[in-house]
C-alpha cells in the first residue's frame, strides 16, 4: 500500500461521500459526451453509408444539372428530381464500347413514402453495395413481368409485406394519403424481397421500366387523362419502351476509361447530359455540408466544456466544506502536492467515468434505440464500440476535464498552505 | 539521535505576513523524550501558530525549531511533511476525523502516509490489529469500530482521534484542546487515558489547553505566555 494508492482510495471514498452532487456532475458530463460522440458517429456513418450506396458505379449520368443534385436523386431518391433524359441517349451510352453495363433508372412514383424505382432486371445482377457486395434475395426472385415488384428489406419489414402482397403505387414521391392521385387501377404484386444492405435500396420498391411506362400510358403531364383509361389487361398491346428516364448508372469494363466516358457523355450531341463520378460528387456534397457539421461538432464540444466548467465549479464550491478534511490530511503528513493530487484524482475520476458512461450510452442507443431514431428522426445511428476519431474525442474530454480540475487542485494547494493545521471550521 | 530531545525551540520568533509584531517569540523551550507537558495557552496566546510551527507546516522567521534533532528550517517542505507523518501524532479540538470514513479506517490513516508508522503498527500482527488494540484500550465498543465517524458521539470521536494519534508509536503526540467538547467529568478521564497511553507508547506529549484544572497529572506545566514574549494580547490568526 503505497502513499499514492491510498491517496487514490481516499479520493474515491471522499468522492463517494459526496456522491449526490458529483453524481449530477457525472450525469451532465455523460450526456454531453454522448451528444458529442453521437454527432461524430452520425457524421461518419452518414458518409460511410453514402459511399457504400454507390460501391460499383463508375459514373452517374443524367440530364445536365448539378452533380450533387443528380447523385442525390439517382442514388438516394431524394430531392424533387431532375430533368429526364431521352431513351435514345441511354441507348447510346449503354452500347458505348467502354460500357460494361448501364442501368436505366426511372423515379417519380412512390408507395407509402417509399420511392419506387423503375429499372431493368439487370439491376439485381450489377448493383453493388458496401464492400462491392451484390444484392441478395431474402425471398422470391427478380421481377420479370409487368406489375411485379421487388421490395427492399426495410419496406417489407416496416409495412409487413410478404411475397404475394398486392400494392398500389401513387404518383409523386410524397405520399398524399387518400388524396394522392393513385395508380389504383393497376396494382402490383410482390414477387421478391431483398436482404438488408444498409443503403437506400432497403427503402426502395423496384419494378420494371415497362411497368412504369404502363402506369402512365393514360397520363398526360402528371395527371390522368379525363374520361380515358387503359385497363391493366390491355397495356400489353402497347409499346412499353420508355421515352425518357431519370438517370443512368454506368459500370465500365475498365476503370481507366472513366474520364473518356465522362467526356463522351458531357459532349453528347443529342441533348445536354452530365456524367459525374460518385466519389467526386460526394466530396462536393461533404464540402457543402461540412460547415454545418463542424458547427454541430463545435456546439457539442461547447456543451462538454460547459459540463466540465460545472465540474470545476462544483469542486471549488465544495472546497470550503472540505477545508477541515484537507487540514486533517495535512496533519497526518500529507503534503500540498498530495492534497493537489486528491482534487485532481477526483476531477479525473468524475470526468473519466462520465466520458466512459457517455460512450456506453451512445453504444446502447445505437444498439437499442437505432430503429426508433431512424423512424422518428431519420437519424442513422449504428451500434458498435467507439473507434478512431471517437477515441480522440474521448481523450479530449478527459484531457479537458484534467485541465478543469487544475483550478480546484491549485486552490486546494494554496488553501492547505495558508490554513496550517487548524482552519476555522 | 537518542540524545536529542523530542522538541527544542531556541530564539524563535514568528509573525504572520500581515502582522507587524511577532505573535510568537520563544527564547527557549525543550521537551524531553517521553516527557508529558501541560502547555497552558489561553486564546490569543498563539496556540494555533505554535502547532503549525511544530508541525513544520509554517517556518519561523528567526531562530530554530528542532524535532527529534532535525532543524525544521533546514528541511525541504516535503521532508518536513514526512517528518510530521513519521514522528508526530496530532489530536485536535473538534472535527478531528474524516466523517465519511469508518472509525477504524480513521485510526489507520497515519499508516497510509508513513511507512515507518505502518511498520511499527505491524508489531501487533497488522496495522489493523494494532488499531483494534488501541480502540479497545481507549474503551471504544467494538460495535462502533466500523461505524462511519460521523455517527459517533463527540466523546467517542475524541477517543478514535487519540487512537489515531498514537498508532505506529510516534515519538511526539501534540494535543490541542482535545477535551474542550467534553463535559467536565469526562475531561479528566480522557486526559488520564491519554497520559496513560502516551506513556505506554513511549511518546512525549504536549497537551495544549486553556483549562488549568487539567494540569494536575502531567510531568510539567508551562504557560505559553510566560515562554513567549510576543504573545501578550496578540490576536490569534484568523482564517
Amino acid at each position: 500500500m503505497s502513499a499514492l494508492l491510498s491517496i487514490l482510495q481516499l479520493a474515491v471514498r471522499s468522492a463517494w461521500s459526496r456522491r449526490g452532487t458529483l453524481g449530477l456532475m457525472l450525469a451532465s458530463i455523460m450526456l454531453s459526451t454522448a451528444l458529442l460522440l453521437a454527432i461524430e458517429r452520425v457524421r461518419v456513418d452518414t458518409r460511410q453509408s453514402f459511399r457504400q450506396s454507390v460501391a460499383g458505379v463508375d459514373l452517374v449520368v443524367g440530364a445536365r444539372t448539378g452533380g450533387t443534385q443528380l447523385m442525390l436523386h439517382a442514388v438516394f431518391h431524394s430531392g424533387s428530381g431532375t430533368l429526364p433524359l431521352r431513351w435514345d441517349s441511354y441507348q447510346a451510352i449503354a452500347t458505348h464500347p467502354a460500357t460494361d453495363w448501364a442501368l436505366p433508372l426511372s423515379l417519380g412514383d412512390s408507395h407509402r413514402n417509399h420511392a419506387v424505382l423503375g429499372t431493368s432486371a439487370d439491376y439485381f445482377r450489377h448493383f453493388r453495395h458496401g464492400d462491392r457486395q451484390p444484392l441478395r434475395f431474402r425471398e422470391g426472385r427478380p421481377f420479370d413481368k409487368l406489375f411485379e415488384a421487388v421490395l427492399g428489406s426495410e419496406v417489407a419489414e416496416q409495412l409487413g409485406y410478404a411475397n404475394g402482397q398486392k400494392i398500389v403505387l401513387s404518383h409523386g414521391l410524397a405520399d398524399g394519403g387518400a388524396l394522392a392521385t393513385g395508380h389504383d387501377d393497376k396494382p402490383f404484386v410482390v414477387v421478391g424481397i431483398l436482404a438488408p444492405t444498409g443503403t437506400p435500396v432497403d427503402r426502395t420498391i423496384h419494378v420494371s421500366l415497362e411497368s412504369i411506362t404502363a402506369l402512365h400510358l393514360d397520363w398526360v403531364a402528371g395527371t390522368p387523362m379525363s374520361g380515358f383509361s387503359i385497363p391493366a389487361a390491355m397495356v400489353g398491346k402497347f409499346d412499353l419502351t420508355p421515352k425518357e428516364i431519370s438517370a443512368v448508372l454506368v459500370g465500365l469494363k475498365q476503370r481507366t476509361d472513366v474520364f473518356r466516358m465522362q467526356r463522351f457523355v458531357n459532349e453528347f450531341r443529342g441533348e445536354a447530359l452530365i456524367a459525374v463520378l460518385p466519389g467526386v460528387a460526394l466530396d462536393e456534397l461533404w464540402q457543402a455540408i461540412g460547415i454545418m457539421e463542424r458547427t454541430l461538432l463545435g456546439i457539442s464540444a461547447l456543451v462538454v466544456l460547459i459540463g466540465l466548467c460545472g465540474l470545476a465549479a462544483t469542486l471549488l464550491a465544495g472546497l470550503n466544506e472540505r477545508r477541515r478534511e484537507l487540514a486533517i490530511l495535512r496533519a497526518l503528513g500529507a503534503g500540498p502536492a498530495q492534497i493537489f493530487a486528491l482534487l485532481m484524482i477526483e476531477g479525473l475520476l468524475v470526468t473519466t467515468a462520465g466520458a466512459v458512461l457517455g460512450a456506453v450510452l451512445v453504444s446502447l442507443a445505437g444498439a437499442f434505440a437505432a430503429p426508433w431514431l431512424l423512424s422518428a428522426f431519420g437519424i442513422v445511428l449504428n451500434a458498435g464500440l467507439p473507434s478512431g476519431n471517437e477515441f480522440v474525442l474521448l481523450a479530449g474530454v478527459v484531457g479537458t476535464g484534467l485541465l478543469a480540475s487544475l483550478i480546484p487542485g491549485w486552490r486546494a494547494w494554496r488553501m492547505s498552505l495558508a490554513d496550517g493545521l487548524t482552519p476555522r471550521a | 539521535m537518542m540524545a536529542s530531545p523530542a522538541l527544542r525551540i531556541a530564539d524563535m520568533s514568528f509573525a504572520w505576513p500581515t502582522q507587524a509584531a511577532p505573535c510568537l517569540d520563544i527564547a527557549a523551550f525543550e521537551l524531553a523524550r517521553g516527557e508529558r507537558v501541560f502547555l497552558y495557552g489561553p486564546s490569543g496566546s498563539g496556540k494555533s501558530t505554535l502547532l503549525a510551527l511544530l508541525g513544520g507546516v509554517t517556518l519561523p522567521q528567526h531562530g530554530s525549531i528542532e524535532v527529534l534533532g532535525h532543524e525544521l528550517s533546514r528541511l525541504s517542505a516535503s521532508a518536513r511533511d514526512a517528518l510530521r507523518a513519521d514522528h508526530v501524532g496530532f489530536l485536535f479540538q473538534q472535527f478531528n476525523l474524516l466523517p465519511w470514513l469508518p472509525a477504524i479506517d480513521n485510526v489507520l490513516l497515519p499508516c497510509a502516509f508513513s511507512a515507518r508508522r505502518r511498520e511499527q503498527a505491524n508489531s501487533a500482527g497488522s496495522p489493523r490489529a494494532e488499531a483494534e488494540r488501541l480502540l479497545a484500550r481507549l474503551d471504544l465498543d467494538p460495535s462502533l469500530w466500523h461505524q462511519s465517524a460521523a455517527r459517533l458521539s463527540v466523546g467517542q470521536q475524541q477517543r478514535v482521534a487519540a487512537a489515531r494519534a498514537l498508532i505506529g508509536r510516534p515519538e511526539i503526540v501534540i494535543a490541542d484542546e482535545p477535551t474542550s467538547a467534553l463535559d467536565a467529568e469526562r475531561q479528566q478521564a480522557f486526559v488520564d487515558l491519554l497520559l496513560q497511553e502516551s506513556a505506554a507508547a513511549g511518546a512525549a506529549l504536549v497537551f495544549v489547553s486553556h483549562d488549568h484544572r487539567l494540569a494536575g497529572h502531567f510531568d510539567r506545566s508551562v504557560a505559553l505566555d510566560t515562554i513567549s514574549r510576543g504573545a501578550t494580547g496578540m490576536p490569534e490568526k484568523s482564517a
